[in-house]
């Protein structure tokens, strides 16, 4: 009971308290920029969520066996890691969905560069996960960017047909919509276990 | 271009932050208080002088298919060396800016210079449109600090303004704060600009 129980903290922790996007800032980029349908938002979700566990179990075994955990080198081979994975995916949405290829854009490779997934495997390695609750972590976390971009698709949707004074129009309001989502995930702090 | 037009280009005309809305995650997440500010700015700063000027001194030798791979292993190795220096000398510093200091290496304002300008550009210019980015990137970083400082602490680089009795109001310095400063400081910038441009056009 207590190995189920130690998981299911970890996944709430992962994904509401510690939120990546809206208590972390992580992964800011993509939130921004690719949260104005909510299909394209959740694509994106699932893109990061594959990129993201794969990333973790990679880089933990780098960090093991290829590094041998000489800290001065965690930065620059994470990326390495990373920036092939995302290749890789790219090269597989491109087959697989062009619908999802085309609405994604310029963010797909952009993955690379956002950074929950560095910021995922570093917190992994700094922690001292395993393997396992690497990868656990990794996507509790991935599944909670995907429960704010969504969410946050959903409201700037409405913000569309919305009133909205004329020098808060666009980015602004969508930063501030952004504050009233992060202010509820502020709520989440409040939980202990 | 004139040196002095890269400038004036990257600190106020294109600034990363402002204008052209570019590494978002230091921006919102460092901001607490003005010495964060500061300090992430300007190691961003060198890190985008000394990835610039290299990037640029071996543009002519990158395959193009590759290029973006080179640019990160190049930017990776000065955001290390940044990480080491700051970790042996300004240790407080470095335990504030915690993960971010690794993760200058995934700021987009670093990676799109590399491409925009470094890599059609020669060694001294690029090395100046850095300098000039991170200054911007800086000054941006250090207004919302200074907001977000003074409002949810009552202070400005740890000197107290409003005296004692004033009662800060936390959410500044909370993440929700980052989003509503960042939102409202953009949105001032936005009624300025068009006031600008309606005056102009008025003439």
């Amino acid at each position: 009971m207590g190995l189920i129980k130690d998981f299911l903290v970890l996944a709430i922790t992962a994904m509401l308290v510690e939120n990546f996007v809206l208590v972390k800032f992580m992964g800011i980029c993509p939130f921004l920029g690719v949260s104005k349908k909510i299909e394209t938002a959740a694509g994106m979700g699932i893109a990061v969520t594959f990129v993201m566990v794969a990333a973790s179990a990679l880089t933990w075994v780098v960090n093991k066996y290829v590094i041998a955990g000489a800290e001065y080198l965690q930065t620059i081979s994470f990326i390495l890691v990373i920036a092939a994975l995302v290749q890789f995916a790219e090269m597989f949405v491109k087959k697989a969905v062009p619908a999802l290829y085309a609405a994604l854009g310029i963010y797909l490779p952009l993955i690379t560069t956002n950074c929950a997934v560095l910021g995922v495997t570093m917190i992994n390695v700094q922690r001292d996960y395993s393997f396992g609750t690497s990868l656990w972590y990794s996507f509790a976390a991935a599944l909670g960017f995907m429960l704010a971009i969504v969410l946050f698709a959903g409201v700037r949707e409405r913000l569309e047909t919305a009133k909205i004074p004329k020098y808060l129009k666009g980015f602004p309001i969508a930063l501030i919509s952004a504050g009233l989502l992060s202010i509820a995930f502020l709520g989440f702090q409040g939980l202990s276990f | 271009m004139r040196y002095r037009d890269i400038f004036k280009n990257g600190v106020i005309e294109e600034n990363p932050t402002f204008v052209q809305l570019l590494g978002m995650c230091p921006t919102l997440a460092v901001t607490t208080s003005v010495s964060n500010s500061i300090g992430m700015g300007l190691s961003a700063t060198f890190v985008l002088m000394c990835s610039n000027f290299v990037i640029s001194l071996v543009r002519k030798v990158i395959p193009n298919k590759i290029r973006i791979a080179a640019y990160i292993v190049i930017i990776a190795t000065f955001v290390s060396i940044i990480e080491m220096l700051l970790k042996a000398y300004l240790p407080a510093l470095s335990e504030s800016l915690g993960m971010f200091v690794p993760l200058i290496v995934v700021n987009c304002i670093i990676l799109a210079r590399a491409e925009s300008f470094a890599a059609k550009n020669a060694p001294l210019p690029s090395a100046l449109d850095g300098i000039s980015m991170g200054l911007g990137f800086t000054g941006a970083l250090t207004i919302i600090g200074a907001v977000r400082e003074l409002l949810g602490n009552g202070t400005i680089l740890g000197f107290s303004i409003f005296g004692a009795s004033y009662n800060p109001a936390l959410i500044f310095i909370l993440p929700p704060g980052a989003f509503l400063v960042l939102g409202m400081i953009i949105a001032v910038i936005n009624m300025i600009t068009d006031k600008k441009n309606t005056k102009e056009a008025g003439k």
